[in-house]
């Protein structure tokens, strides 16, 4: 019932006009794999970050570009933050104006959701998880280069 | 002549090896595999090696580093393994695997500067060269290895990943995978869980 409800509000927030910076949404892992396999974008990207970790900052705008900037495109953003730091993760969103759903992770054990994500997943950020209409899933758990982003996405738009 | 020959195969063959680890980082040790020895610098000045531990039964190794807030999360749960397995055979040694353009806060000097700070009873070493991350095929800070000495030289590779089911909060720990792997070493019984994941920094590769 729950889960029910944060799907409707990710629904509302997806219809609504994205201008200003996204609220963060307190997700479980199985919360956030209803809305990501239900994804009707040509692709799916889910980037897997935090805000203590500073490849996955420096990588952020790439991400954020993808989403403005190309319609056949659907980011999602999810912080593996501390539990105790979700307050600076709404500072951090806002203070950046990043305007992608952003989403907080609040599982305990990260072992539960990291081999569903991909049985390659270390559990190193960052890693980010690409996912075609067909679904079919695409992982890499390494930091993207502006460039390398941009082939990578064609390359499974194709 | 035939001498010759094996010494120009086994030349050929280092040569292919490190050609394909230049091109594809080797995976790295999984549950079951022999974890090769190593030499590297502790913050003390000497050099610390697996094989100079006589009377252990076994190793917790850990890839961590002083910058990572998941190792930092982790740091004092693995002081207090330390604390509680170096006396039963099974020493915590750490590794900082950082590259220090890319991380300078993981220095020699920076380490020595943190185990004085937070009182390390166990090695903290350092891997410049990034070989022994590469060989046991770690990925992140911190990522935990449980080694059981079966002999002189043989070190099995016994459990891998998480050191708890809570790294981000120690309070609320129901599930102690690392202790659990090391309890049942002791015990002369294989694990149960051998491996689990928890979240980390990758390793800041030169």
């Amino acid at each position: 019932m729950r889960s029910l409800l944060f799907v409707s509000i990710i629904f509302l927030f997806s219809f609504s006009n994205q201008v200003a910076a996204q609220k963060v949404q307190v997700f479980t892992f199985s919360d956030f794999q209803d809305i990501v396999l239900d994804g009707e974008s040509p692709l799916t990207v889910v980037n897997f970050w935090a805000t203590w970790c500073a490849p996955c900052i420096k990588e952020l705008p790439y991400f954020q570009s993808l989403d403005m900037e190309d319609d056949r495109i659907k980011v999602y953003l999810v912080s593996l933050d501390f539990k105790k730091q979700l307050e600076k993760v709404e500072k951090f969103v806002s203070d950046k104006e990043i305007k992608s759903e952003v989403l907080f992770m609040d599982e305990r054990d990260p072992d539960t959701y990291l081999g569903k994500v991909s049985p390659d997943w270390s559990g190193a950020i960052p890693a980010t998880l690409f996912i075609t209409d067909l679904g079919k899933k695409y992982f890499h758990e390494k930091a993207f280069s502006e460039e390398e982003l941009k082939s990578t996405v064609e390359k499974y738009l194709k | 002549m035939k001498r010759t020959f094996i010494l120009v195969a086994g030349v050929l063959s280092v040569v292919a090896l490190l050609f394909m680890n230049a091109t594809k980082p080797v995976p790295g040790y999984g549950i079951g595999d022999y974890a090769s020895d190593f030499e590297l610098p502790n913050i003390d000045g000497k050099s610390v090696s697996l094989s100079d531990y006589k009377n252990a039964k076994g190793f917790i190794v850990v890839f961590t580093c002083n910058t990572c807030p998941y190792a930092k999360a982790y740091e004092s749960r693995i002081i207090a393994l330390d604390k509680k397995y170096a006396s039963k055979g099974f020493p915590v040694i750490a590794i900082n695997p950082n590259d220090l353009v890319k991380q300078p806060g993981d220095s020699m000097d920076e380490m020595k500067k943190r185990a004085s700070a937070k009182g390390y009873s166990f090695p903290y070493l350092r891997d410049d060269s990034q070989a022994v991350a590469k060989a046991f095929g770690a990925t992140k800070t911190p990522h935990m290895y449980v080694l059981n000495k079966e002999a002189e030289g043989k070190y099995k590779v016994e459990f891998i990943g998480a050191i708890d089911n809570s790294p981000n909060d120690a309070g609320d720990v129901s599930e102690t995978y690392v202790e659990d792997a090391v309890d049942a070493l002791m015990q002369g019984k294989k694990p149960t869980i051998t491996e689990k994941r928890a979240i980390g920094c990758t390793i800041k590769w030169s």
